[in-house]
């Protein structure tokens, strides 16, 4: 009995660890079969494009739920960079890309210090920010739309190399980033040692405040990041709308990706796959004209199932 | 279970043997958003003539009161240690039903929006207490769903239902009796009763040893699958209601109603001095923070120098000094 149950277990826990992978080739080969013109380059170069805000948010966001937290306040982040983006951009898009991170840092600084220093739930803190900084970020804009013109800003948003828009090139040099600072690094040991159990963390005299702050920052360097990258596809600056809940899609590639809420693991090629999953669930409904509102609703199934067989598996 | 003596909840607010800059802290923990409220009362009654008027504060009441019926099961959910992040579509979701069903009159107006709220609070209940997963999940796909589900019925936002001009059920929404607009005194008559379950009955009690540990509540006996599943349909039921009485209100189902909703009532109860952490809590705090932020919105929007978009910087801020307040308080108190 026990190796039958150990053999579900094992099942379980594989379809936990790459069932993401499983679910995009069952995706990509339906697509193959129904979706016009899936193949198409157009068609695969405007997906990537599109996932990418996402895919960098959620970069930020598995380093944080690996520690056992949560940042909302990622798309209110985004928005600040996309308000500060366009201020200073007389004095060159270097000047103003450096702001933009440097904001999203001290903004990621406030939380992990609410967070580590203070002791505030991770929820409640960065709900704070997500609650302010959109309305820092209207104030800091006047609330306009403002269109970019600044050249490099622009080429950012809709230049290539072999046929690779840059967008995607940052957000494929940030996952292999994030993914070295995890698996190879001290920090990422002692991240994932943080989140599996804190206290034994601290017992063993790891820097527990130093990783929280750290892993926050980098959150909010991940969401200017993304603010950047939004603002330079969009070609204007829209701090009302940019980012708006995303939170909640970086929060599900994540989970999806197999990083359990709980903490003490890091996924990160699972988590561009959920990124990437999600994305094309959106886009197979909607080129097959399934309404966004289904789309919506199968996409809750799909969080709610993946996070299911999460804690089938863990039992 | 029969529980004698001292209720469970009272008994984790309030250490056997506190010492005294423990009650205080205790105190200042469980009745600051009231105090800052107070202060902020009284400022605004000298800065403006306009500000503490029957009128403006009327007013106030009735655009706070959908908030408040949403938080008032949201401080159950956070007590019982959960978090319903799907309030703000089931809000928006019920308001469409009820204009919708308002066609055929006042009880399938009010039952079909309700009726579906619980319904959606049953299923994440069960998910949540039954399958034990994790609250924030199972209602972040709520929210979704409840999104998805209301796109769904208006034709991808497009369809705007509205009450017939002659429905009682507007009534709920924009009627008043002396002078008090019907929702607030909805509001008023919950939060007695909620107050009086949380602190009165065993349902309440049994939340308050839910959210101090879930495992030593099971150790005493309480029901957890049971009692959570209660506390998400009443969560749901919660927002339906705010839903309806919001859709009362301006006579429509508006389909982009109540995006973000669920923070504002996070935020609320967190002000109000229900600790996230569950175990402790109240609804007086949770009012006494609903009009905390009406009455912070109030006064930016009265001091007409003030960008309006500091509104919600405010609202940040004073988020963010509450909780370190009262995180600081906390580890006083121990």
């Amino acid at each position: 009995v026990t190796a039958i149950t150990w053999r579900g277990n094992n099942l379980l826990a594989l379809t936990r660890d790459y069932g993401v992978y499983a679910a995009l080739v069952v995706l990509i080969v339906v697509n193959l079969a129904i979706t016009p013109n899936f193949l198409a380059a157009d068609n695969l170069r405007t997906q990537a494009v599109q996932v990418v805000p996402v895919l960098v948010v959620a970069l930020g966001m598995a380093l944080v739920i690996g520690t056992e937290g949560i940042d909302l306040s990622v798309g209110s982040v985004m928005a600040i960079s996309a308000a500060i983006l366009p201020l200073y951009l007389g004095y060159g898009a270097g000047l103003s890309i450096l702001l933009c991170l440097l904001a999203g840092a001290a903004a990621g600084l406030l939380s992990g210090a609410l967070v580590a220093v203070v002791g505030v739930q991770p929820i409640v803190a960065t709900l704070a920010l997500l609650v302010g900084g959109r309305g820092l970020a209207l104030v800091i804009s006047d609330g306009q739309l403002k269109d970019i013109r600044n050249v490099t800003i622009l080429d950012l948003g809709d230049g290539a190399v072999a046929g690779i828009p840059y967008t995607v090139l940052v957000a494929l040099v940030l996952v292999v980033l994030v993914a070295l600072l995890v698996n190879k690094t001290t920090f990422g040991r002692q991240l994932v040692a943080v989140g599996g159990n804190r206290r034994a963390a601290e017992f063993a005299a790891l820097p527990v405040k130093r990783v929280l702050l750290g892993v926050y920052v980098l959150s909010g360097v991940l969401a200017a990041i993304a603010g950047i990258l939004g603002t330079a596809r969009l070609t204007a600056s829209d701090p009302s709308k940019l980012g708006e809940l995303i939170e909640l899609s970086a929060i599900t590639a994540v989970v999806v990706g197999g990083t359990p809420l709980s903490g003490g693991r890091i996924r990160v090629l699972g988590t561009v796959g959920g990124a990437c999953l999600m994305q094309l669930i959106t886009a197979t409904l909607i080129k097959n004209d399934v309404p966004v509102s289904v789309s919506q609703m199968v996409q809750a199934a799909i969080i709610v199932l993946a996070v299911l067989l999460q804690r089938r598996a863990a039992r | 279970m029969t529980m004698t003596g001292q209720p469970i909840g009272t008994s984790i607010a309030t250490p056997a043997r506190p010492s005294r800059g423990a009650t205080i802290a205790g105190l200042a923990q469980r009745h600051g958003a009231l105090v800052v409220l107070v202060l902020l009362l009284v400022y605004g009654a000298f800065a403006f003539d306009t500000f503490l008027t029957f009128y403006n504060l009327g007013n106030l009441a009735v655009q706070a009161s959908f908030l408040a019926v949403v938080a008032l099961g949201m401080t159950l959910v956070i007590v019982s240690g959960g978090i319903d992040l799907s309030v703000g579509s089931v809000y928006a979701l019920s308001g469409v039903l009820a204009a919708y069903a308002s066609q055929w009159g006042l009880i399938p107006g009010l039952l079909l929006p309700i009726a579906v709220s619980a319904l959606i609070g049953l299923a994440q209940g069960v998910l949540i207490g039954r399958f034990g997963m994790a609250p924030f999940i199972v209602t972040l796909g709520g929210l979704l769903f409840a999104r998805g589900l209301l796109q769904f019925l208006t034709d991808e936002g497009a369809k705007t239902y509205l009450m017939p001009a002659d429905s009682p059920l507007r009534w709920l929404g924009s009627g008043r009796v002396l002078g008090i607009g019907v929702p607030v005194i909805i509001v008023v008559v919950l939060f007695a009763v909620g107050g009086l379950v949380l602190q009165r009955t065993q349902y309440g009690m049994r939340l308050f040893a839910l959210g101090g540990g879930e495992e030593s509540a099971g150790l005493m006996g309480v029901p957890a699958t049971r009692t959570k599943i209660i506390t998400y349909v009443l969560s749901g039921t919660g927002a339906g209601l705010a839903g309806v009485l919001a859709a009362a209100q301006v006579g429509s189902g508006v389909t982009v109603v109540g995006v973000g909703l669920e923070l504002n009532a996070i935020a609320a109860v967190v002000i109000g001095g229900t600790a996230l952490t569950g175990g402790r809590g109240g609804v007086a705090g949770t009012l006494a923070g609903v009009a905390l932020l009406y009455v912070i919105q109030d006064l930016i929007t009265q001091t007409s120098s003030v960008n309006p978009n500091m509104q919600t910087v405010v609202s940040g801020a004073v988020l963010i000094v509450v909780v370190v307040v009262q995180t600081i308080l906390s580890r006083v108190r121990r």
